[in-house]
């Protein structure tokens, strides 16, 4: 409930905030004086200027009795404005008090009051003020008596449905414990808490009550001569659109304004309340990705599926850069964990080779090639058909990465509908087959059934015959086991295996969980920052790790042979916020053997021997026989 | 509406048809009830007025011999349980006595005037949906993850403006500049297709700018989906992204919209109808609330009553079509 003032008084001085502030006071005003400035002009009657039309004395014409058009329409103004908010104070009293009332009637009577604020709720409150009308006859008494009580379900029922949430809450019930009587509940720790959207709500109702009971008085309900609102005058008007239009439309634009403002209020007081000002979003700098040099297309490089050189991707509306120049290589048939933090850059990485950066992201590389071509330089049709193709991706979430309103089968059969031209029967028929070849039971029924009906592991399994369906030579599974439970990860992981020994496809396996990586991979990434900062084969990861960082991840996996007495090893500290990377080693504020150096200059990413590279300063020297570019990257 | 009591797993998974008559036959004993209740507050209505109603009706000046002959043929000096058992019959075999007034059996008005509005509506609803569901989602589509606040802003504030301009305000600014200016369009009146361009779009255009507002607000959360990236993972055309994955998502929502709008639409038509001199129920329950012509009233009460609970009914078997889960929840 604590929000800070200066946010509420922001959203005055929005556009809309100020406009709204503005009409409302012009309302309001005319309101106020029309009737004391203007009043004889509007009401005295002049025969001989009997329905004129404009002229200098009367700006918009006068009425069949000689008065001043917009003379009336102005003083009108009190009249209509003062029944609005009367019809509205009286809605929101016997709406608030029918909708609290529940909390105090016992359970039966409680919700049979519930039943019919919902039943009446469903009619609009026109219609029923028109039928009470019926028993509370027609003048400005009985509509504005008749439209309260039409409108007075919705209140009775935001009431209800705002004190029903704070009633379930913790101090209600330990009011109720300290027998704290029902009606005292209600006014001391209910009521105050739904004040807000209350206020809101009637904000917006003025409007709409001002809207209907122009529409009432129109209808011949409302308002009686002599007496005249808006409603009442258009009604007078109507008759004489051909000879002066303006005796119709001058109500017609002051019901508009006057509607629009206390519904234009009540939206400014919805964000005063919930503290949203719309702050304009900083500046956006366009950065225009650089074109790419034009790199030698040698048809499939050998029997390597993905070739990404110095990767970054930026978002400009924030300023940062979540991925930083990352390279890497990926060949057919190889598993190749990236272990990182969240944060670290791995998804976004993964991203990026899929062209699934969210936008406003702008992904940059001197090359990314995906079977032998560069994805970045193809036409749109063709890129699409290359992703879509030889690239699959299996998403964390299986809960919320297949589309609850698509049947499982269609959401599979419809990447080989798209790209490989497959009529709609044989699509399905694959569809089938890589729903068995997952090992989903009775896979011609769960094709036709909505993933609503799979468990998790099941939809993890679907999404894997997904990606199965058009012979990818790359997958990437983004951290595809973390939402699942830990027997039906070991069941998927195996899945995974299967699928890239079977198919000769290279699998990029995305994860926080090094001991997961560890049990698939064969060589791994380890990102910090928005970088790769060591790249091992899984044989060297448990006792042979270069970096400091890889080494505390390996320290931190618990194990059944561990002594239990011990602390877990941790991290100490957090991994630096993306707009506020330090100068140097990104890792040098957690790293136990850092130094001043370390802090200054950012180590390089350099081989120390096959399929080993390491970013930093202080490796230990037994580590992965001799460094073959121990010269490169010295310290200047 | 309020929702059933927890899901059964049993009851779901007996029987071949699975939970659709268990559904239906609770939706439609839902609808029953809230028929009866309807009818029953029509008929209260008019045993509250104060003084005799039809007194009230036929005026001071009616002969003392005069309110009672038609006290008698109303029945209304039976017991009241007599009346409201009459009542109930003759709702049922569509015979609800004569109107005070004009002495004609209600029926008849009924009969005569019901096409005409029941037209109106359709037309303006059809013409809404069909409006406000494909700009709706494109301007989602054009806004999504912050993209284009010119077409943000551009679009909320005519669609904002549109959904608070009254339909009667709309209609006489629309007469104005058609009919009465440019001389394009008929007045008012009911007479060949031309007549009801006026109407149903003064009917539309408030229900079509808030289904619009809910349908891109709508599209902005579906787009932003899991699912949804999943589905430009595998490189769809646009076509399928939308339409298949998208579309299906926020159907539910749009159709609860809907609903809500096309009950407001309807009692809009009583005031648009006024505007344009419509022969259509809402215009004559104006004329016979003024005149206070309960029988007839009474029977008005009951039509747009059960039309906005069929409607209510309509739009929750709709959502359990498009989004099945919602059948399981609800039975």
């Amino acid at each position: 409930m604590r929000r800070s003032t200066s946010g509420r008084a922001a959203v005055l001085r929005t556009p809309l905030g100020i406009s709204t502030l503005v009409l409302l006071v012009a309302v309001v005003g005319v309101a106020v004086v029309a009737p004391l400035v203007l009043g004889s002009r509007a009401e005295t009657i002049d025969v001989a200027a009997m329905d004129q039309g404009m002229s200098a004395q009367h700006l918009f014409g006068t009425d069949p009795l000689g008065r001043d058009l917009l003379a009336r329409t102005l003083v009108a103004t009190r009249l209509s404005v003062v029944l609005a908010v009367i019809t509205t104070v009286v809605a929101a009293v016997v709406g608030v008090l029918a909708g609290a009332l529940p909390f105090v009637l016992g359970r039966r009577l409680g919700r049979l009051l519930v039943a019919t604020i919902n039943l009446s709720v469903a009619f609009p409150s026109l219609l029923l003020a028109l039928f009470l009308a019926m028993i509370f006859g027609v003048g400005a008494q009985g509509a504005v008596l008749t439209l309260a009580l039409a409108m007075a379900p919705g209140f009775a029922r935001l009431t209800h449905s705002t004190a029903a949430a704070v009633a379930g809450s913790d101090y209600i019930a330990a009011a109720r414990l300290l027998r704290v009587g029902r009606a005292r509940i209600v006014l001391r720790h209910i009521l105050p808490n739904i004040a807000e959207p209350l206020v809101v709500n009637a904000t917006t109702t003025v409007g709409t009550a001002l809207l209907s009971l122009s529409g009432l008085s129109y209808l011949g309900f409302g308002v009686q001569a002599p007496d005249y609102d808006w409603g009442r005058l258009l009604s007078d008007g109507l008759g004489s659109i051909y000879t002066t239009p303006a005796a119709g439309l001058l109500p017609c634009a002051a019901i508009v304004v006057a509607g629009l403002t206390f519904i234009l209020a009540g939206e400014v007081a919805t964000q005063v309340v919930s503290g949203r000002s719309r702050r304009r979003g900083t500046a956006r700098r366009v950065v225009t990705a650089p074109v790419a040099p034009v790199a030698e297309d040698t048809g499939p490089a050998g029997d390597v599926v993905l070739r990404v050189e110095d990767l970054t991707v930026t978002f400009p509306d924030r300023g940062t850069r979540p991925v930083r120049g990352v390279s890497f290589e990926v060949r057919a048939g190889e598993v190749v964990g990236v272990v990182g933090e969240s944060g670290s850059g791995k998804s976004l990485t993964a991203a990026a080779v899929g062209a699934l950066v969210p936008h406003p992201g702008v992904v940059e590389a001197t090359r990314l090639d995906l079977a032998g071509r560069d994805v970045r330089r193809l036409g749109r049709a063709e890129r699409d058909r290359v992703l879509g193709t030889s690239l699959a991706t299996v998403f964390q979430d299986p809960m919320s990465a297949l589309n609850p309103a698509v049947r499982v089968g269609l959401q599979l059969a419809e990447v080989s509908r798209v790209h490989q031209g497959l009529s709609r029967r044989a699509a399905a028929a694959r569809a089938v087959d890589r729903l068995a070849a997952v090992d989903i039971p009775s896979p011609e029924r769960r094709a036709r059934e909505y993933p609503g009906t799979f468990s998790g592991g099941m939809r993890q399994r679907a999404m894997i015959g997904m990606s199965l369906m058009a012979e990818p030579s790359l997958i990437i599974a983004d951290e595809p086991t973390t939402a699942l439970d830990v027997t039906v990860q070991q069941g998927v992981l195996a899945l995974l295996r299967d699928v890239v020994r079977q198919r000769n496809a290279a699998l990029l396996f995305i994860s926080h969980d090094i001991a997961v990586v560890s049990r698939i991979a064969s060589r791994v990434l380890v990102m910090y920052a928005g970088q790769i900062i060591e790249e091992l084969p899984v044989s060297a990861l448990v006792d042979d790790a270069a970096h400091p960082y890889t080494r505390a991840l390996v320290a931190s996996i618990p194990d059944m042979g561990m002594d239990r007495r011990l602390p877990l090893a941790t991290i100490d500290g957090r991994p630096p916020e993306p707009d506020r990377l330090p100068v140097g080693c990104s890792f040098a504020p957690r790293c136990p053997l850092a130094d001043v150096g370390c802090a200054e200059q950012a180590p390089p990413l350099v081989a120390i021997g096959e399929n080993r590279r390491v970013a930093c300063w202080k490796p230990p020297s037994d580590v992965g026989g001799p460094r073959s570019t121990a010269g490169e990257g010295g310290r200047g | 509406m309020t929702a059933g009591p927890a899901p059964r797993g049993d009851r779901i998974r007996s029987g071949l048809r699975g939970p659709w008559p268990v559904f239906l036959g609770r939706q439609l004993g839902r609808f029953a009830a809230s028929m009866v209740v309807l009818a029953t507050a029509a008929f209260g209505m008019v045993h509250a007025i104060p003084g005799d109603p039809v007194r009230n009706a036929l005026g001071l000046n009616a002969q003392p011999a005069v309110v009672a002959a038609t006290r008698r043929t109303l029945g209304l000096d039976d017991p009241l349980w007599t009346q409201y058992a009459r009542f109930l019959r003759g709702l049922v075999t569509w015979d609800m006595g004569d109107s005070l007034i004009s002495h004609v059996p209600v029926a008849q008005v009924m009969t005569r005037l019901i096409p005409a509005t029941v037209g109106l509506a359709a037309a303006a609803f059809v013409l809404a949906v069909v409006v406000a569901i494909p700009l709706g989602l494109l301007a989602g589509i054009a806004t999504r993850d912050g993209r284009s606040r010119g077409t943000h802003v551009a679009f909320t504030s005519v669609t904002g403006v549109f959904s608070v301009v009254p339909d009667f305000v709309l209609g006489v600014g629309l007469v104005f500049v058609f009919s009465v200016t440019f001389k394009v369009l008929p007045v008012a009146g009911q007479s060949g297709p031309e007549s009801y361009v006026l109407p149903v779009i003064a009917l539309a255009a408030g229900p079509a700018a808030l289904l619009a507002r809910v349908v891109r607000v709508e599209a902005q959360r579906v787009l932003a989906e899991d699912y949804l990236r999943t589905a430009r993972s595998k490189r769809l055309p646009a076509r399928l992204v939308y339409l298949r994955h998208a579309l299906p998502n926020l159907l539910t929502a749009a159709l609860t919209i809907s609903g809500l709008a096309l009950s407001s639409l309807l009692a809009g038509t009583v005031l648009v109808e006024s505007v344009f001199a419509w022969p259509g129920v809402g215009n004559q329950l104006v004329r016979s609330v003024l005149s206070k012509d309960f029988p007839v009233v009474e029977a008005m009460a009951v039509f747009f009553g059960g039309s906005v609970l069929l409607i209510n009914l309509a739009v929750d078997v709709l959502i359990a079509v498009v989004d099945p889960r919602s059948v399981i929840k609800e039975t």
